[in-house]
């Protein structure tokens, strides 16, 4: 089969998978499970097309649905706090971040073998199925109850509830100064691995690729 | 939906992050696959947290939600500190190969 009848069956199928998800959200729950679907579609699709495709560039931008989806999951959930900060941080520094890692690489086109990826989909896909079936015969999760149930849907915004209690000194705050500790240390520690230091690209003896990457000096 | 729809999505975009993780040959893909498999545990946390947080009215859905965000902040700094080693090990070795950093077989 030849690469471009390889990625219309791709692609046929994916849209397929998006009209069977669409149809079962519509099928269960109405309106919500139509956008359940489309996110599930969003989130699915994207990370399908990040495994299938041969450039970093076009799986760097559809791992960008998958996070919008997850965005999406979030307001589904009623956590609009979190869906806002899972688009300014994945999509907006991550996925950034990732694309800026693309650009300081070569290309690799021949990189992703076609046997590797659908076994790999195959064994993992069939090993999840299984795992899934056994959990689904166990778990009682009915016990814990419909949405809504017990409060007001939507009563107060989980933006405010979470801003009182990152503030609130018997709940989150040591947490949440741990993390502010974390974040600078990681990203100090980044920058300063990440900064090019002359001595430090000397390569050891035997090394055979490094002298022309030390010559053309990694980067422009 | 009910809980089991997200448990569903999140265990097939955790299953999408191995396969990324396991059939790339390139460290860009393992990290894209880890941010998918962080993404399907914070899925989980909000999810269980939404459908089981009526036991606790005062309080209700707030620690899934907390462990999430906690989860984003790690991984900001994990991609940050990760993106810094794969440019170091691209200076050094040429490659994003993980397989191509092997000073220590010898």
């Amino acid at each position: 089969m030849d690469q471009t009848t390889l990625q219309r069956t791709f692609y046929g199928a994916l849209a397929l998978m998006t009209l069977v998800l669409f149809g079962i959200g519509l099928a269960s729950a109405g309106a919500e499970g139509l956008a359940f679907g489309l996110f599930a579609a969003m989130t699915l699709g994207g990370a399908l097309v990040c495994i299938w495709e041969r450039s970093v560039v076009r799986s760097a931008f559809a791992l960008m649905a998958t996070f919008m989806g997850i965005a999406g999951f979030f307001i589904l959930l009623e956590s609009d706090f979190l869906a806002m900060a899972q688009i300014l941080i994945y999509v907006g520094g991550i996925l950034a971040l990732i694309l800026f890692g693309v650009m300081l690489t070569p290309p690799d086109m021949g990189e992703r073998r076609l046997s590797r990826v659908l076994s790999g989909l195959v064994l993992v896909g069939g090993a999840t199925a299984w795992v899934g079936a056994k959990v689904a015969a166990t778990a009682s999760w009915a016990v814990m109850g419909a949405p809504g149930d017990g409060r007001e849907k939507g009563a107060i915004t989980s933006a405010e509830r979470i801003g009182v209690g990152f503030l609130a000194i018997d709940q989150y705050v040591v947490a949440f100064e741990l993390a502010a500790v974390v974040l600078t240390v990681a990203l100090v520690a980044a920058v300063y691995i990440a900064r090019r230091k002359k001595a430090d690209l000397q390569p050891p003896p035997g090394v055979p690729k490094a002298p022309e990457a030390v010559e053309r000096g990694g980067i422009a | 939906m009910g809980l089991g729809a997200y448990v569903a999505v999140s265990a097939a975009l955790f299953a999408l992050g191995i396969v990324a993780i396991v059939t790339r040959r390139n460290v860009l893909y393992i990290l894209m696959g880890i941010e998918m498999i962080l993404n399907a545990a914070n899925i989980n946390f909000v999810a269980f947290s939404r459908f089981g947080g009526y036991l606790d009215p005062e309080n209700g859905g707030l620690d899934g939600q907390m462990f999430a965000i906690f989860t984003i902040i790690l991984a900001a700094a994990e991609a940050a500190v990760a993106l810094a080693i794969v440019l170091n090990v691209f200076y050094l070795f040429d490659s994003v190969k993980p397989s191509d950093a092997d000073l220590m077989r010898e």
